[in-house]
């Protein structure tokens, strides 16, 4: 009898779907850690050449500031009035005058260059697989796929009583924007009340999300796994409580959870009963985050 | 530098003049230069002290994650909002502008007070009131869209009530006391200069009042327009900032920091002006390549004026649009190089005293370069993307402001209290400010760009546990600087009450402007005989 064995198994997947939650699960998560001191490191190509950057101009800014600080230790000991008893009245030097105004100006180039390069290339999605749709609302976020028949996903906090092992304070939500790993996202932002902003570090993204205004964006992720922001503009009371939770699968656990999730949605034709209790159950198999 | 006939006037009695007026009269109704700047001082002071307050509960909410100290998210932003505006529109601006501006703008030029003296009064008295109304807005909890006002969340769908009005209304006063106080500044250095004081002769505290003094005339009018559209359209229906309507919400923030960048030059050239006369003052020596320090100066505050969208990268500007304010912003750091390495200059071959004041410059001189630094990094619109609204940007401007700014007004404080009061600070508990702000301020400050950097969110009042740690580390740090604080009021205290009287003069040769000529304190009106400068 083929129902009352599917309805078997069905039971037993669920009765061992907590197992397959993220926790128990060997997946990827970037995310922020104690004691940080520096950029998290990047899960995308955009996040690489911020971080390259960064140090580039990191390197140069700490060598100014140990400059000018061993300059001021210098002068403090040397030219105190114990001593240096009798002060010159030197308040001239032309050729000091041009090299601190030109060796700057070469400095700033060095940095311009990368800079004018790098915000070239973090601007403009360079010929994008998909598109996505995000829509920040008070307070949570609306991915959409449009490309997908208007598949529309709603993203909130998952709250403190409600968290599982393996979640994150503040950052875990319970539906995440699912990517395919690998693929370039042009991402549209914009808002249905008041400005926020799409921020993920790990994939060097961030955006405002303005009402009356979309906002172009890319992503790329390098690698499987979770990725964690938070919304960057404030917005009201709950401004510290809509993060954003992105989850990058291979191509296949795409295509399945956009099945799925188009099935939920009622985009495409259900199907009832146990079947239904059997994607529910092969969902959280595949570590689906809820 | 500048000689002159020595002012025999006594202190609070003068032969030519009328008597001295009554308490009332004397200090509601002002027409005396240091009068008001001693009223702008004492409110300064007391802007400071709640400002600093809510910060003090800020960085005890802050302190530990899932903290219950505020656990309203409208009460937390409405501190942060309010913690601002104080900070800015109520302590630095009234201190190195309203206080120190108008006590030795008149005395360094031979002037025998600013050209408007009555204009000058009304400019001190709308700040009380400005001040109530930012106190209603926080009392009724109704400001809480960020020190930046941002419409939408600042219109009445999303902050409906009173106290949002008033605290637009609060800087509408503020703005109204700035620009009538610009304008007397501005009048007053070019046509009230003792005969020889060229302006290539001027002291360079002087000069940098001038630039601030222009900036707040063009840049203080665009926030007024901000402001009054932002009022319409929470009271009289229209849509300036409303996409429903036709309007635009990036439009406010255009008309928001074309002020706004200017307004941080503002809080920081009259900072520069004291720190030249500090240095110069200590070191026995001339400011090292004064021209150079006066078109440092003017050049700041010009391009000051063509960088605002810096702030903008990520409303959805023009790539090529970003290129340009990266560029132009980059551009400041020339100048303001110019002027450290010109400070360092002037101390080499010096003879260097470390009295209070001088600390408090060389102070200025690190933690300047730090926050200066960061803000190239800031200034890098690609970078930007990972650090703007972080607490990233949070360290760079509170090193610029709060330890930048903070520290030259406490290194004029210390300069001249003397000269205002007659009586002297306690060297000992002076250093011990110095000391205890220095380790505060930078162990608050230094941590929050590891957090920024890391990815931390500012205005937030609750953070994942990741951040904890340096989060903990800056607010030990900001209950030292609240000790600071409090060491500064007790050096008031003893400095008041202090029964020496000091001298002219009382830091020697190296002090060579037209102010260490007036007795300590000065006449009640000085200068009634013209000096002439050689």
């Amino acid at each position: 009898m083929q129902l009352p064995r599917r309805l078997f198994a069905a039971l037993t997947l669920l009765l061992t779907a907590p197992l397959a939650l993220p926790g128990a699960f060997s997946a990827f998560a970037q995310v922020p850690k104690p004691w940080e001191m520096g950029m998290q490191p990047a899960g995308s190509i955009l996040k690489e050449r911020i971080i390259d950057l960064h140090n580039l101009v990191l390197v140069i800014i700490t060598l100014i500031t140990i400059f000018v600080g061993v300059l001021m230790l210098w002068v403090m000991w040397r030219y105190s009035a114990k001593r240096n008893p009798n002060p010159s009245q030197t308040a001239h030097h032309t050729l000091l005058e041009i090299a601190w105004t030109v060796i700057p100006v070469l400095i700033l180039v060095v940095i311009a260059i990368p800079s004018f390069r790098l915000l070239y290339f973090l601007d403009h999605t360079p010929d994008p697989d998909m598109t996505i749709k995000v829509t920040a609302h008070q307070w949570y976020w609306e991915y959409g796929y449009p490309e997908q028949g208007d598949l529309s996903i709603e993203s909130r906090l998952i709250r403190d009583e409600d968290l599982k092992p393996g979640m994150i304070r503040l950052l875990s939500v319970d539906n995440p924007l699912v990517v395919p790993v690998g693929k370039k996202v042009r991402v549209l932002t914009t808002s249905a009340d008041v400005i926020h902003s799409f921020f993920i570090p790990s994939l060097g993204v961030q955006r405002y999300a303005i009402p009356g205004r979309t906002i172009e964006t890319w992503l790329t992720v390098a690698k499987p796994g979770m990725y964690y922001g938070q919304c960057n503009q404030i917005c009201g009371v709950d401004h510290s409580r809509m993060p954003i939770g992105v989850k990058a699968v291979t191509e296949d656990e795409y295509k399945a959870w956009l099945a799925q999730a188009k099935k939920s949605a009622g985009l495409l034709p259900s199907e009832g009963g146990a079947r239904q209790v059997l994607a529910a159950a092969g969902e959280a198999a595949n570590g689906v985050q809820r | 530098m500048a000689s002159t006939t020595h002012d025999h006037a006594h202190h609070g009695h003068d032969d030519h003049h009328d008597h001295m007026p009554g308490f009332w009269t004397r200090w509601l109704c002002s027409t005396n230069h240091k009068d008001i700047g001693t009223l702008y001082l004492i409110f300064a002071v007391m802007g400071g002290i709640v400002g600093g307050i809510l910060s003090e509960i800020m960085r005890a909410q802050l302190q530990f994650p899932n903290s219950h100290i505020i656990t309203n998210g409208q009460t937390w932003n409405t501190i942060v909002t309010t913690h601002g505006l104080l900070m800015i529109f109520f302590s630095v601006m009234p201190a190195l502008i309203g206080g120190f501006g108008n006590w030795f703008i008149p005395l360094m030029i031979g002037a025998p007070d600013m050209a408007f003296p009555r204009l000058n009064n009304i400019s001190f008295w709308l700040m009380p009131p400005a001040f109530l109304l930012i106190m209603i807005g926080l009392f009724m909890n109704e400001s809480g869209s960020g020190w930046t006002l941002y419409p939408p969340l600042s219109n009445q769908t999303y902050e409906p009530g009173m106290g949002m009005d008033c605290t637009l209304f609060a800087l509408h006063l503020a703005g109204a006391s700035s620009l009538l106080g610009s304008m007397n500044f501005i009048t007053t250095i070019f046509n009230m200069r003792a005969p020889g004081m060229t302006l290539h002769k001027m002291p360079l505290f002087i000069w940098a009042e001038l630039v601030t003094a222009f900036l707040l005339v063009l840049s203080v009018p665009v926030l007024a327009g901000a402001i009054t559209m932002l009022i319409f359209d929470r009271n009289f229906g229209t849509a300036f900032f409303d996409p429903q309507g036709g309007g635009d919400p990036v439009l406010f923030q255009h008309l928001f920091w074309f002020f706004g960048h200017p307004e941080v030059y503002i809080m920081i050239l009259p900072g520069f002006g004291i720190i030249s006369h500090v240095i110069s003052t200590f070191s026995r020596k001339p400011i090292f390549g004064y021209l150079g320090m006066v078109y440092a100066m003017v050049a700041i505050g010009v391009v000051g004026f063509v960088v605002w969208a810096h702030h903008m990268y990520l409303s959805g500007i023009d790539v090529d649009t970003r290129a340009y304010f990266m560029a132009a912003t980059m551009v400041i750091a020339v100048p303001t190089g110019v002027k450290i390495f010109s400070w360092i200059a002037t101390m080499w071959g010096g003879s260097i005293e470390f009295k209070t004041p001088m600390l408090w410059a060389l102070g200025f001189l690190f933690v300047f370069t730090v926050g200066g630094v960061t803000g190239v990094v800031c200034s890098n619109a690609g970078i930007d993307a990972m650090i703007h609204n972080t607490y990233y940007v949070v360290a760079h401007f509170h090193y610029v402001l709060s330890l930048g700014a903070v520290f030259s007004i406490f290194a004029g404080f210390y300069y001249w209290i003397g000269k205002m009061s007659g009586r002297q600070y306690p060297e000992f508990w002076g250093r011990v400010h110095f000391w205890l702000t220095f380790i505060g301020v930078n162990l608050v400050f230094f941590p929050q760009h590891f957090l920024g950097l890391s990815g931390m969110p500012r205005r937030y009042p609750d953070y994942p546990q990741a951040f904890a740690g340096w989060n903990y580390v800056s607010s030990v740090g900001a209950y030292i600087s609240g000790i600071a604080v409090i060491v500064f009021l007790y050096v008031c205290y003893r400095t008041l009450t202090s029964k020496e009287q000091v001298a002219d003069n009382y830091w020697g040769e190296g002090a060579t402007t037209l102010e260490w000529t007036q007795t300590s304190p000065p006449a009640f009106h000085s200068f009634t005989e013209l000096p002439r400068i050689k």
